[in-house]
């Protein structure tokens, strides 16, 4: 086990697109043990992406069991995560290990269906809602070399909209 | 005075709004070797207006000259005072406040009254007035930082709605990813 270092900002590496994994092996679940490391090592995530760590496949651990008012599926190692349907949307807060000292306001979509493999291929479908959703697209997007920066809202493009999922 | 590096002014300015006043006003801020730091920059009733932090190792009067050509040309008010404090000192809003209500008098004081007695310290404000001319609608959007739970922060507010004001209290929930 290894706390790996953090890619961030404006490293260009940031902005690759990850590759699919393939083979489900000892070196994978090795890689997942590190990243989990790595994320609990940072300043309260409840999620990392592979290539957060420089390793271009998609990978992602998500974690919200510390946070037991919120729906969520508890943690979540999330291999080759594909979102099959969106609704809604709302703004919220995001920060990331990556982009240090920086939070901004995101639009997201408050309900997703998420297909994924488990760290041993089986494939599960998961339904996410709020903070639980979220956390998954901002972690997805970093699969696509995408950032919350890239993403981010003036606070007032949601001045007039009225009803906000909770 | 000579400034170091480390000192940070805060450069307010107010002007009618126009296309390029912020490359104007920031090249020539960089060409007499201006930091920039944090900024809010809003149109505010037809007028732009600028709050940014400067540094500089050159003396305020100094910017003040440079800026004063185009300040002119753009016809903008200026002014440079010493702030302290500087850059990550963030604070991370955990509570935001909505409110809308038809637009009358005492509504902002109203409201901050009520928060600031309940230690509710204020990070963020912005506000306008919506609807038709004939009726309009003031709306303003709060973000801060409170001890109090969202129930006893709400509980607090419940007199607006007396006054036909509809306060809306809710997390602010950050995600780290």
């Amino acid at each position: 086990m290894a706390i790996l270092d953090i890619l961030k900002l404006p490293d260009p590496r940031l902005k690759q697109v990850s590759e699919p994994v393939e083979t489900f092996d000892q070196a994978l679940r090795d890689f997942i043990a590190d990243l989990e490391e790595t994320r609990l090592a940072g300043p309260g995530a409840v999620g990392i992406a592979a290539p957060q760590v420089a390793h271009f496949r998609r990978i992602v651990i998500l974690d919200l069991s510390g946070r037991p008012k919120t729906p969520n599926h508890g943690h979540l190692v999330l291999i080759n995560p594909e979102i099959t349907h969106w609704e809604g949307f709302a703004m919220g807060r995001e920060g990331c290990l990556s982009v240090p000292d920086y939070t901004g306001n995101v639009i997201r979509a408050t309900q997703i269906r998420l297909k994924a493999q488990d760290a041993d291929g089986v494939e599960h479908q998961y339904e996410m809602e709020g903070f639980e959703a979220r956390a998954v697209q901002h972690e997805l997007d970093h699969l696509d070399g995408l950032l919350f920066v890239d993403r981010v809202v003036s606070r007032r493009t949601d001045l007039y909209r009225r009803k906000v999922y909770k | 005075m000579t400034d170091t590096l480390s000192d940070w002014n805060l450069l307010t300015l107010v002007g009618a709004d126009r296309p390029g006043i912020v490359s104007r006003v920031t090249r020539a801020l960089y060409e007499c070797g201006c930091n920039l730091g944090e900024a809010s920059m809003i149109r505010l009733g037809g007028n732009f207006t600028i709050m940014l932090m400067v540094s500089s190792a050159r003396p305020d009067a100094e910017i003040l000259d440079a800026l004063a050509p185009v300040a002119e040309e753009l016809g903008l008010r200026i002014h440079l005072d010493p702030l302290s404090g500087g850059l990550h000192q963030h604070l991370m809003p955990n509570v935001q406040v909505r409110v809308t209500g038809a637009d009358r008098a005492g509504i902002v004081a109203d409201v901050t009254e009520i928060l600031a007695e309940q230690g509710f310290n204020i990070l963020e404000l912005d506000s306008d007035v919506a609807g038709e001319r004939e009726r309009p609608v003031y709306i303003m959007n709060i973000q801060g930082y409170s001890d109090r739970t969202i129930e006893a922060l709400a509980d607090a507010l419940v007199p607006m709605a007396a006054r036909g004001v509809s306060v809306d209290v809710s997390p602010v929930d950050l995600m780290i990813g």
